[in-house]
């Protein structure tokens, strides 16, 4: 187990240089002059060289790459250039906000989603495993800011139940939690349904009913156990989808998340604070994915030896 | 797939199961095959008849729109679905129908840009990778590890910070973010293609890696390939329509289902239409290629074969 958890651990560092060469990469290859165009087109030339000097843009590339790393290593990622705020700061603010949205999301994911697929797998080929199984479909399907919409025009303009944006109150919290958990929850009731279907389909299951076990402990107690191997994969895969969707139900939510500044950021061409936005979440990503393979080696032995 | 031992029936199985299918299969072309199996399931040919409805509607949209997508009416902005538009109008009172027709259009445009830039960079990528192995690989797969630590859409936004604004940009964006899946993809077929018999035999009479590659090799990777183009226009109609509605796609007057949303939005009080049918487009849209995706990924399954005639 240590060996592999080395191993996973040694692969991700090239990954971590990879993605700090790209967001460093990024600011230097947009065409034209990269402190002209985030100063915007009426801007001082005072600006323009301040600009220039905070990022270092003065200086040999290879220079510039050794202080961004240094940079990050002491967790500095320059300032804003339009608040003028480090990075850093701006970025501590908004991360609470985005983990309380990505932990509702993934809590209605999985509780629809398990429960779902489970309803689906016990009768499969009925009528409500079809209704479930098209409802999925139509959930893959569905734009994730036009379902935040659609929850918006229901439940805050028509019945007037919940608010529709902002992110003070744990009310605030029940719709972009659901527009953003749906489309994952529709991922996993899909694997759920299939790990079950195999599952029960086991010569244990049948072991299992053949001493008169009680249907619910049958599925509950032997099947639903080993059917959640692979879906504790799919759980953890859509934590990434969570992130990403994150950015899109936080700009229809008004929710004052790192994916709303992310967009801002891009709209207004402040480079660093997209570049610290940028590190951050594929950061997460990389870190969850090591999470998730770490535990899936450790559910299913299995996987060490390979 | 012509492992003998496949098509041998378990114990226990009655022996009508596998007499029936196993002789017949073999008989018919692969493609044939493939073919029934595709119109036999009902969910993919749903899928299917979605998305003639979208290509014809994309390709005759100038014949089709009942008014001009930019025509500005705006004594008539905002009016609810009826008899002067069915779908409504929007904020400029243009036809939303006459928009969402002329949009099919646009998404059809990014979906095949999209495939085009993601399989014609992908697939060279992860057959070279997977052919050649060594160094080519390595490298080739760190550069994909980084662009998969990407979750998203995030690299499509980082790909428009650096390109700006536009639908063009977009195309470029979202189509360069597939190009790993491709890679990874053809790389894992081609390993396994590679130690195969026939390539052995290709390689024993001579035949030049680039021979062996494009004549022997990618043919048998067409499949997968094939699935992985039709699933990923759908998530290309997506990511683009998504980078519309954040304002960093298609620009406004633009008719993208996108950014017709993004422009809506704010009326979704006064005006649910304006809102309700872009994304319905979207929806359904999408859905008719993951539902077609699946079926084809199915039907290219001898695993999960329909039984019958």
């Amino acid at each position: 187990m240590w060996r592999y958890i080395v191993k996973r651990l040694l692969l991700t560092i090239p990954v971590l240089f990879g993605v700090a060469f790209v967001v460093f990469v990024m600011v230097r290859i947009v065409p034209g002059d990269p402190a002209q165009i985030m100063a915007g087109q009426q801007a001082t030339r005072e600006l323009v060289e301040g600009i220039r000097r905070d990022l270092g843009l003065d200086r040999p590339l290879l220079v510039q790459f050794a202080d961004f790393l240094t940079g990050l290593l002491r967790g500095d990622l320059g300032r804003s250039v339009r608040s003028r705020a480090p990075v850093t700061e701006e970025l501590a603010h908004r991360i609470p906000n985005t983990l309380r949205l990505a932990a509702a999301g993934m809590l209605v994911a999985t509780t629809v989603g398990v429960t779902a697929g489970v309803i689906s797998a016990v009768r499969p080929y009925s009528l409500v495993d079809a209704v479930v199984m098209v409802v999925a479909l139509a959930g893959l399907s569905m734009p994730i800011y036009w379902s935040g919409l659609m929850l918006i025009l229901v439940f805050a303009v028509w019945l007037n139940w919940l608010p529709a944006v902002g992110s003070d109150s744990l009310a605030h919290l029940v719709l972009p939690a659901t527009a953003l958990g749906f489309s994952s929850a529709a991922i996993i009731a899909r694997m759920t349904r299939s790990a079950m279907l195999e599952v029960l389909r086991s010569d244990y299951i049948r072991t299992a009913r053949a001493k008169g076990l009680a249907e619910r402990v049958v599925v509950n107690r032997h099947a639903l156990r080993n059917a959640l191997i692979p879906v504790i994969t799919v759980v953890g895969l859509q934590t990434g989808t969570l992130l990403s969707g994150a950015v899109l139900t936080e700009s229809v939510f008004a929710w004052s998340g790192i994916g709303r500044l992310m967009v801002d950021a891009t709209l207004n061409r402040d480079y660093p604070v997209v570049q610290g936005a940028v590190l951050l979440v594929a950061l997460s990503f990389v870190l969850v994915n090591l999470v998730v393979d770490l535990l899936y080696a450790l559910v299913d032995p299995r996987i060490r030896y390979e | 797939m012509s492992d003998p031992s496949v098509r041998t029936a378990p114990v226990g199985l009655p022996a009508a199961v596998d007499a029936v299918p196993a002789v017949r299969w073999r008989r018919l072309p692969r493609g044939a095959v493939v073919w029934r199996q595709l119109v036999r399931n009902r969910a993919g040919l749903a899928g299917g008849i979605i998305l003639l409805v979208f290509l014809v509607t994309g390709l005759l949209a100038p014949l089709l729109a009942p008014e001009d997508p930019y025509e500005p009416a705006l004594e008539r902005s905002l009016e609810p679905p009826g008899r002067s538009a069915l779908l409504g109008r929007d904020e400029l009172g243009r036809d939303v129908l006459s928009r969402l027709i002329y949009g099919a259009r646009l998404s059809l445009l990014i979906g095949v840009i999209a495939v085009a830039i993601g399989v014609s960079a992908g697939v060279p990528l992860g057959a070279l990778s997977g052919y050649f192995g060594g160094w080519t690989d390595l490298i080739v797969q760190r550069v994909v590890d980084v662009m998969l630590a990407f979750p998203g859409i995030l690299l499509a936004i980082i790909l428009v910070a650096i390109l700006g604004v536009g639908l063009v940009q977009v195309m470029v964006a979202v189509g360069t973010v597939s190009i790993p899946t491709y890679a990874r993809l053809v790389r894992g077929q081609v390993l396994s293609l590679r130690a195969q018999d026939f390539v052995e035999a290709a390689r024993a009479l001579g035949a030049t890696p680039r021979r062996i590659l494009v004549r022997h090799i990618l043919p048998n990777t067409l499949a997968v390939i094939v699935v992985q183009a039709t699933l990923q226009i759908a998530g290309a109609i997506l990511s683009a329509a998504a980078l519309g509605f954040l304002g960093l796609g298609a620009q406004p007057p633009a008719a993208e289902w996108g950014a017709m949303l993004s422009s809506a939005r704010q009326y979704l009080r006064l005006a649910p239409h304006t809102v309700v049918f872009p994304g319905l487009a979207i929806m359904v849209t999408v859905l008719g290629f993951n539902l077609l995706g699946d079926a084809i990924r199915d039907a290219l399954d001898p695993r999960l074969r329909l039984p019958g005639p």
